[in-house]
């Protein structure tokens, strides 16, 4: 076909019915014309249906098959150019592509990755978006807010790697060499963000699986928001998302800070919010580094009234509490940091005039309101506690905040992808000069006195 | 000039010998014309000139000396090639002592010699020697031997002849004179010579006296000793052997007198010994180390540098990491290590009671070799009876001795002791070879140790030890070092059988631990070895997974032999930082989804436990785990007034996973001790003892929970931390539905909670040193020396100093330099001079005998003209 393409030997122009034609006034040039573009459409019907194949091998074949039927049909286009410089791009038989590529009951990633490369192409980019958005409108449209996380996920995993260019002078690979197509795309590409903006829009509307709401999460800062016309209208969604609580929360923040940051958004009781996020999972989940990264910044406001950051400092600490050692390792000198930056906070640290005796800590854990929180009448016994740490790095970061803080921030970026793996390498890796030994002499393996293991476990 | 004069009389000083220098000196120094004196052009009180006076001549001409020595000899020998060699063994290799360089060359001439002596020469006439004397000539010169010792009388009786050598001419001279005065006065000049002999044939005839007189001593004391010989095989006969020692204390004094003679003969060979110590001294030196082991240890649990230590040996509280509280904390820790045992006396009887232990497991294993010796020994019954009942009685008197050799050292360890009973040992083991050679390869190590009991696998791995002590040869640490490793390989392999041989383990620690003492770096690092693959295989394990797993009971065994061998105190130790590292990473990382995980979960629990039991350091993940681990045990639909942290999770699937529900269970429920073989494989198949091993754990965990408070009561924020744990105590736990012993655990733990006084002092920094404020007057700095720079710091000084003594020496070199190619030049031109002489003398005298020749032939012409 695609010979018969080239040679233009497909019927241009409106199809008629099959047998209307073989009936009608033609000629039998046309009428074979005519024949061959109907059994070009069925060849084209049955590679859609191939793509839902079970061997992987046929679906990337008729993939690429298809895409080289739109590659040609877009050169030599089946509709009848009404007037120069129109958009002659097969919309319809893209959008069999995207159908057979978004099936709604099985994982397609592989296939999708497969058809990255031909994203590359700007024109099929812009063109495989509005399909896309399409297709999500039918779809949803279709199953009524009934979630369908296969859908969803081939969905994004389609429409994740799509890079958007950043000058309209980038805008230059094109899959077919047209010259009043490029004129247009070049032309529009405002449109092409629109078309981008859109598509995500549509797809955020619906409610997303957990798993597939962090990963939105974690790729819209740096991959969605720079190219869209309107970024505040993702507004909406990060505020939901913000609202969740947990991970979820922890990772909106990052979408919500450029917002705020860039685009002049007012976000109420911000920080009441930041301070309700600390819970105790903090330090194990995988976002932390990006977490307190953010933190980091947040709270690296001058203006940021004391008790505010006291409570910060005092939940921060007293959650320390709970935390693995590489954990421990960032946030004692991040609350240092803390320190510097806000030196009225230093009576947590040092107070010469204060009752001697309490009997109860003063601030309140439960407390929602940092205001409300008592902060500043409590004192930090959770980094004097820390001062005991099984690990020497950690006893001697804690012991730091006894001692007067130097003037010079510490920095903390280095510390906060520390890895619990890399700590015990570098442990490992210390040399020793000598090796103290035990000198209680040994009787068997539970043999010590007082062992807890003869208590409760036997040998056999 | 003066200077340099002055250092060339340092630095010849040393080479010559001192006296003659010094006379030379004075010599020279009375020639005026020798002297140059420096003018000062300013008299300063109190300062010490040194380079007033010079020597010029002296010290050039000790230069031109040195030079003629050194650099003539360079010169002279410049175009000649051969070499004179010294080829004397070993004369120039510093590295062997003198003594062993006569070995070396006396044992190469022997050698040189041995193959051509006649070989049919059998009693070749060797000479027997006692310190490199030939035993015949001590024998023959035993009077001289003994004059030796007679030296002091000598110096005693002959003052007049010390006087003679010593006191100078003039003084004996002058005394003779006046001795001989009244005698003969008209002999007055009597020559020196004459004195001297004089004086030599009087001690020669002092000597021979002497000689005399002790041949009769000598002769007087063989009498004596024959006597004594005589009486003695008299006494010998009528006393028994064991009253000899009574009856060497009465022997007369001729013996005793020989025996000093003998001791005295050989006192160089037989050093005395320290002696035996006795019971108590030994327990108090035991006592001494070990306090001085813990006091050590306590340094290090503070994370003391030593370095500061020594700086500041008394100043402790500067030093200490936490402030204030930690004196306090001091005492209490001694406190819990001895047990509540205050004093000191207690420890010591805890001492001996721990030897006493040592004993009786001593005993015990006696009883068991000869039990197992009776035991093999039937079978030879049968062939020889009495022999059999020989044997026995030996090995009884054996037993005595060794009994009384424990008196004596009652402290020594088990190895040794087995050591002693190694002849028993070997009539019960006769297949055990005496020595083994360490194995060279992990499989030869297990194939040796294969198929043996317990106890010979210990025979064998304590004989290698012995038969490969580092000592006795150079490659035999290497060796031991790699046994290590085997060891802990084959006790890995053991656990992770299908059926653990844990017993085995219990006693293979035993020769792991004399191991470790012996080589505490290679032992550290083989452990540090396994601790590291162990981490790498977790990481990837989350790496691929995304979730870990516990490990397997080889690890949780190699770490709890890492609390056996070291100490888990310390500050930091390159092994049990780790160590705790890799059990913590445990704890957070590990997925929780069987029973056995929530058991090795728990038997990790114990191990951070056992190591912080002396330092009380704390631990987030053991509080978190245990919290885990209650929250598991509770029905799902729980009010929840805490939060648990990873790896449990407040939702999914792996909840209820020590919930019981089974009211029958509860009831049977009674405390057991958790084997560790469960972990491999869970071989109850029955649900109530499924049931039955939750319960287990739980109590388990609720003991764990109670330690956790009484080692972390003394921390500021005790409450916060238990707050969750107390909150899930006393509203979540159905208490009432557990067994009563359960709850008996439950209220200890919970009464351990919350018994502890809220109490809170705030924070008060550490004073910081005051900076003392910039004052304007002026620095006063006194002067010690004038006219050396004062200014700058002590590094600046010793760097200015430096700089100067290198452009001194430059400028000594390069003058020295100049000055040996002056030297060069004068002996060239001399050299020159000479040759240039020569010819011109032998040309003259050519030209003489030319002129000569010419004469005599003018001569002869005149005469045959006159003739």
């Amino acid at each position: 076909f695609g010979a018969l393409l080239e040679r233009r030997e497909l019927f241009v122009g409106p199809l008629p019915e099959q047998d209307a034609s073989l009936g009608g006034d033609y000629s039998a040039q046309d009428k074979y014309r005519i024949w061959m573009r109907h059994r070009y459409g069925d060849c084209v019907r049955c590679l859609g249906e191939l793509m839902g194949h079970d061997a992987f091998q046929v679906k990337e074949l008729a993939l690429c098959t298809l895409m080289k039927f739109v590659e040609l049909e877009a050169q030599y286009p089946l509709i009848k150019i009404e007037w120069k410089g129109t958009l002659t791009f097969p919309c319809d038989l893209l959008k069999v592509v995207v159908d057979g590529l978004l099936p709604t009951t099985e994982d397609a990633s592989l296939l999708i990755s497969r058809f990255q490369e031909y994203l590359e192409y700007d024109d099929v980019r812009y063109f495989v978006m509005k399909a896309v958005t399409a297709s999500i409108g039918q779809v949803m449209q279709k199953t009524k807010e009934r979630p369908l996380p296969f859908y969803q996920q081939n969905v994004f995993s389609l429409i994740s790697p799509i890079n958007m260019p950043n000058k309209e002078s980038e805008m230059v690979r094109f899959m077919v060499k047209q010259v009043c197509l490029t004129h247009c795309l070049q032309f529009c590409f405002k449109a092409h963000k629109q078309v981008f903006e859109k598509m995500w829009l549509t797809f955020l509307k619906h409610k997303l699986p957990p798993g597939l709401y962090k990963k939105v999460l974690v790729i819209l800062h740096d991959s969605v928001l720079p190219y869209m016309n309107e970024p505040t209208l993702m507004m909406d969604f990060l505020t939901v998302a913000y609202g969740i609580g947990g991970a979820i929360s922890l990772l909106a923040l990052n979408g919500l800070f450029i917002l705020i940051h860039q685009h002049n958004l007012e976000y109420p009781d911000f920080y009441k919010k930041l301070y309700s996020l600390l819970d105790p999972s903090i330090y194990h989940v995988k976002y932390r580094a990006r977490f307190f990264h953010l933190t980091d910044l947040f709270l690296s406001s001058s203006h940021l009234p004391a008790y505010l950051v006291a409570a910060f400092i005092k939940r921060l600490a007293r959650l320390a509490l709970t935390a693995p050692p590489e954990a421990l390792l960032m946030i004692l000198p991040f609350i240092c940091n803390l320190f510097r930056r806000h030196p009225a906070c230093r009576v947590l640290l040092h107070r010469p005039a204060g009752p001697a005796d309490m009997s109860e800590d003063p601030y309140v854990m439960e407390e929602e309101e940092p205001s409300e929180s008592r902060a500043l009448q409590s004192s930090l016994w959770e980094v004097q506690s820390l001062q005991n740490h099984y690990h020497p790095d950690v006893a001697k970061a804690a012991a730091v905040l006894s001692q007067t803080l130097s003037e010079m921030e510490d920095d903390i970026s280095g510390l906060l992808e520390l890895s619990a793996s890399e700590l015990f390498d570098r442990e490992v890796k210390k040399k020793a000069v000598d090796v103290p030994l035990e000198f209680e002499q040994v009787r068997g393996l539970f043999g010590k006195k007082n062992d807890i293991f003869a208590e409760h476990f036997s040998l056999d | 000039m003066g200077k340099a004069a002055k250092r060339k009389k340092k630095v010849s000083v040393p080479s010559t010998a001192r006296g003659s220098v010094k006379s030379a000196m004075a010599v020279v120094k009375s020639n005026p014309f020798e002297v140059k004196v420096n003018r000062q052009k300013f008299d300063i009180l109190g300062r010490k000139t040194k380079n007033d006076v010079g020597l010029p001549g002296v010290s050039r001409s000790k230069a031109i000396k040195k030079r003629n020595q050194t650099l003539l000899k360079e010169y002279k020998e410049r175009e000649k090639t051969n070499v004179f060699k010294d080829k004397r063994f070993g004369e120039y290799n510093t590295k062997i002592t003198p003594e062993e360089k006569m070995i070396r060359r006396f044992t190469l001439e022997r050698q040189q010699n041995y193959g051509k002596k006649n070989i049919y020469n059998l009693n070749e006439d060797e000479e027997l020697t006692h310190y490199g004397q030939s035993l015949a000539e001590i024998e023959k010169l035993n009077d001289i031997v003994d004059s030796d010792s007679d030296t002091e009388e000598k110096g005693t009786l002959s003052a007049e002849l010390t006087a003679a050598h010593f006191g100078g001419g003039g003084g004996l001279l002058r005394k003779k004179v006046s001795s001989e005065q009244q005698d003969e006065e008209e002999e007055k000049p009597k020559s020196r010579k004459e004195l001297i002999e004089e004086m030599i044939a009087k001690s020669k005839q002092e000597k021979q006296e002497r000689q005399t007189r002790r041949e009769n001593a000598l002769e007087l004391t063989e009498k004596l000793d024959k006597d004594w010989k005589e009486i003695q095989t008299l006494i010998a006969r009528k006393t028994p052997k064991s009253e000899r020692k009574d009856k060497e204390v009465e022997k007369p004094k001729p013996d005793e007198y020989d025996m000093i003679v003998r001791e005295l003969g050989f006192e160089m060979k037989a050093k005395p010994s320290e002696r035996l110590k006795t019971e108590e001294e030994l327990a108090k030196e035991e006592q001494a180390r070990l306090q001085k082991l813990e006091a050590d240890r306590l340094r290090r649990m503070r994370g003391i540098d030593e370095e500061a230590n020594k700086k500041r040996p008394n100043h402790m509280s500067a030093d200490d990491l936490a402030d204030g509280f930690i004196l306090d904390k001091d005492d209490r820790l001694l406190l819990s290590y001895k047990d509540g045992k205050i004093n000191i006396e207690n420890e010591e009887e805890k001492e001996e009671e721990e030897e006493e232990e040592g004993e009786e497991e001593d005993n015990e294993n006696e009883e068991e070799s000869q039990e197992e010796s009776a035991s093999e020994d039937e079978e030879d019954d049968a062939a020889d009876g009495h022999s059999d009942l020989e044997s026995d009685h030996e090995s009884e008197g054996e037993a005595a001795e060794n009994k009384e050799e424990k008196k004596h050292k009652a402290n020594e360890n088990e190895s040794q002791n087995a050591e002693k009973l190694d002849p028993k040992r070997e009539a019960a083991k006769s297949e055990l070879p005496y020595t083994f050679a360490v194995p060279e390869s992990y499989e030869t190590f297990k194939s040796l140790l294969a198929g043996r009991t317990i106890e010979q696998q210990l025979i064998i791995l304590e004989r290698i030890q012995k038969c490969n002590h580092p000592s006795l040869a150079v490659g035999n640490k290497a060796k031991l070092e790699k046994l290590f490793g085997f060891l802990l390989e084959y006790i890995g392999e053991l656990a992770t059988l299908h059926l653990p041989e844990l017993r085995t383990i219990d006693k293979l620690v035993l020769p792991l631990y004399n191991l470790c003492q012996m080589f505490p770096e290679a032992a550290s690092d083989s452990i540090r070895f396994i601790l590291r693959d162990a981490a790498h295989d977790l990481e990837e394990v989350i790496e691929v997974k995304g979730r870990a797993t516990f490990p397997g009971l080889d690890t949780l065994i190699y770490l709890k032999i890492v609390s056996l061998l070291f100490p888990t105190s310390d500050f930091w130790h390159p092994v049990v930082t780790p160590a705790f590292m890799y059990m913590s990473q445990l704890l957070t990382k590990c997925r929780i989804t069987t029973l056995q995980d929530v058991i090795k979960g728990l038997f990790i629990c114990c191990l951070f436990l056992e190591y912080i039991s002396l330092s009380r350091r704390f631990v987030p993940e053991l509080i978190n785990f245990l919290l885990g681990v209650l929250h598991i045990s509770l029905p799902k639909s729980q009010a929840q007034g805490y939060t648990v942290v990873h790896p449990f999770t407040p939702v999914g699937k792996n909840l209820e996973l020590l919930l019981v529900c089974d009211k029958e269970d509860l009831k049977s429920w009674e405390k057991q001790n958790v084997p560790l073989s469960i972990v491999t494989r869970l071989k109850e198949t029955s649900k109530t003892e499924i049931n039955h091993t939750r319960l287990s754990c739980l109590a388990l965990c609720f003991d764990l929970i109670k330690k956790c408070a009484v080692l972390y009561e003394s921390l500021p924020s005790f409450h916060e931390i238990m707050h969750p744990v107390r909150i899930l105590l006393t509203q979540h736990i159905p208490v009432n539905e557990y067994p009563e012993k359960m709850q008996e655990w439950y209220h200890s733990a919970l009464k351990e909670l919350e018994n502890k006084v809220k109490h809170y002092t705030p924070l008060i920094c550490e004073k910081k040193k005051p900076v003392p404020l910039k004052q304007y007057t002026p620095k006063i700095v006194k002067v010690l020396e004038f006219g050396r720079k004062q200014a700058g710091s002590k590094k600046e000084q010793e760097r200015k100093q430096l700089i100067q003594r290198h452009k001194r020496e430059l400028k000594g070199a390069i003058r020295e330099i100049r000055k040996d190619n002056q030297y060069l030049a004068r002996m060239q031109l001399s050299e020159i001079m000479e040759r240039d002489a020569a010819r011109k003398r032998k040309v003259k005298e050519l030209l003489g005998s030319l002129a000569t020749q010419e004469g005599e032939w003018k001569a002869m012409k005149r005469k045959k003209w006159k003739n």
